[in-house]
């Protein structure tokens, strides 16, 4: 087996203040592939990024990235990695193209080599016609592009991606996938957190499930799928009284427990449409007709409500 | 994997001291893109000044009596250097808490670059807009009737003294920017030390004027030194300038080595 691009080894940090944001996180991304970092806000994936990244040490544990260690050559591993943000960490005062510039700089470039590489990036993210316009009469999209593309002015081999999509509106959402769909093409590895499974089933080869500083679930998206991401039924029944008939004639005769949204009655689908199927024809026998039917893919609410057994907003 | 990529990385992972000025250098740059964008930081360092010289000179000036060969003119343009240098360096705190607040310092972080890197281009930075500052009160203190009364060396010997200082008092001021939750929090701790610094000094009043309470501070706190020593260079009438030279070079050497590792080490330990 080649060696891991990325390894984590029990990883721990705890924060002044007691919080412990990581109590032992262990996993390893092979070279060339997307890993994806699946949790809800304040699981501890941010800390494992900014460990792995060299920005903060860890209390406990090792990591390397491409065989260095983070806390032991963070020199190297600085020069071996890219790292974008939720925070699109850019200077507002300056022009797309001087913060790439400057990064370029900072890079080692030489100034008409960084000048030639912001241009270049600027082309590939879009951002042309605005590279001359100070980053605050940016969109949000546009400046998550262009902190991307400050993550790639050195064309690293690993990159940390963390949140890229959080904050951005459904169409730039899409777009930021389709870009990094892109950059994998090119043999880059990538380490990717999200709060959003579809987010992670789009793009991660590989995936760990990371709540309260620890690994809960691994394996590809479709294992974690099969695992524990039924399809759910949702069946809207007007009104919150008939919801509550409802679930009580499922629960009996469906044989498997029913959870209730107000008006709207939910079913994990174990066997498919055949279930669906049971469900309308128990409905329709008790003589409750739902006024709206969908079916969905899990959330990560509902992933977590089988992992753990609590859903994302809950302690 | 680009397995080149490490070799490669493992030479560019070496930080030579010619490195560090060169990152010293593209972050001072920025820095000063940045200033000629930001209205407040110009006024800071424009209209703010011009504003004192004319309020002590015009309005308060007629009551405060000074034995200084040119009248109250002259006794507060050395003053006003060094006040306004000092209320500059506000900016610096400023500054490195929005670059936290934003994210920018973790990308810094995460570059291979020097770690003095981004301290030393805030405070190069601020170093040269310190030097433009000293020329626009150097104007317009001739305006309103300052004259150097020493030579154009006494002159320029005590700009490069309050030069020296503002320098290290910017790195006093990145400590407290890297404390600091966010950029409000940053200017709220930076005036309460700011105000007695600047105005119990012997910056606009003569010390003895104080109450003796007060004197003991305001006489021998560095910014009065730098104060007594640049007015003696510039237009005499101070006793022992040298002595005042002497103690304000202490000051600014012995306040750059305590403060620059601390705000380095600041820097790379912040959570």
């Amino acid at each position: 087996m080649p060696p891991a691009a990325i390894e984590a080894r029990d990883l721990e940090k705890t924060f002044k203040g007691g919080v412990r944001a990581l109590t032992g996180v262990s996993f390893a991304v092979e070279p060339g592939t997307v890993f994806g970092m699946l949790g809800p806000n304040g699981a501890g994936k941010t800390t494992a990024v900014r460990i792995l990244t060299t920005i903060l040490r860890p209390d406990g544990g090792s990591a390397e990235v491409l065989g260095h260690d983070v806390v032991k050559e963070p020199g190297v591993v600085r020069a071996l990695i890219g790292l974008a943000g939720q925070y699109a960490a850019v200077d507002e005062n300056l022009t797309g193209r001087e913060n790439l510039r400057m990064i370029g700089q900072l890079t080692q470039l030489r100034r008409v080599d960084a000048s030639r590489r912001a241009d270049e990036l600027l082309a590939q993210f879009e951002l042309t016609e605005a590279a001359g316009r100070s980053v605050k009469t940016y969109s949000g999209g546009m400046r998550r592009r262009l902190d991307l593309a400050a993550a790639l002015v050195d064309r690293p081999p690993v990159l940390f991606l963390d949140e890229p999509t959080t904050g951005l509106d459904p169409y730039g959402r899409v777009a930021m996938w389709a870009t990094i769909e892109a950059l994998v093409g090119d043999g880059t590895t990538v380490l990717l957190t999200t709060q959003y499974l579809e987010e992670a089933d789009r793009l991660a080869d590989q995936l760990v499930v990371i709540d309260h500083g620890k690994v809960i679930a691994e394996g590809t998206s479709s294992e974690l799928k099969a695992q524990l991401g039924k399809s759910v039924l949702d069946l809207e029944m007007g009104s919150d009284e008939i919801a509550e008939k409802a679930m009580v004639v499922l629960g009996n005769q469906l044989g498997r427990p029913a959870t209730r949204q107000a008006s709207v009655v939910e079913i994990p689908l174990d066997e498919g449409p055949r279930d669906v199927i049971e469900a309308l024809r128990l409905l329709d026998d008790a003589g409750l007709a739902p006024t709206g039917l969908t079916v969905r893919e899990p959330s990560l609410d509902d992933v977590f409500l089988a992992l753990t057994g609590h859903g994302t907003t809950e302690p | 994997m680009r397995t080149a990529a490490i070799p490669v990385a493992e030479r560019r992972s070496r930080i030579t001291p010619l490195r560090a000025v060169k990152d010293t250098l593209v972050i001072a740059e920025r820095n000063l893109i940045s200033y000629t964008r930001i209205p407040e930081a110009l006024f800071f360092s424009s209209v703010q000044p011009i504003m004192f010289v004319l309020l002590f000179r015009y309005v308060f000036g007629g009551a405060i009596r000074v034995a200084d060969p040119g009248g109250y003119v002259n006794y507060l343009i050395p003053g006003i250097f060094v006040q306004t240098v000092a209320f500059g360096a506000v900016q610096t705190s400023i500054g490195l808490a929005e670059d936290l607040q934003k994210g920018l310092i973790e990308r810094f972080r995460s570059l291979p670059m020097a770690r003095s890197g981004v301290l030393a281009g805030r405070t190069v930075a601020d170093l040269c807009r310190n030097v433009l500052v000293a020329c626009l009160i150097t104007g317009v203190g001739y305006a309103v009737g300052f004259r150097v009364e020493t030579s154009v060396w006494g002159y320029l010997a005590a700009v490069l003294l309050i030069l020296m200082f503002a320098y290290s008092l910017s790195w006093g001021f990145a400590v407290i920017g890297l404390s600091a939750a966010n950029s409000e929090t940053a200017q709220v701790m930076s005036f309460p030390l700011l105000f007695p610094l600047t105005f119990a000094s012997s910056a606009f009043v003569p010390v003895q004027y104080m109450p003796g309470w007060l004197q003991g501070f305001a006489k021998y706190q560095p910014v009065s030194e730098v104060i007594d020593a640049a007015r003696g260079l510039m237009v005499g009438g101070v006793a022992d300038v040298a002595g005042h030279v002497e103690v304000s070079l202490v000051w600014s050497v012995g306040l750059l080595i305590v403060l620059a590792p601390l705000a380095v080490h600041k820097y790379r330990t912040r959570t």
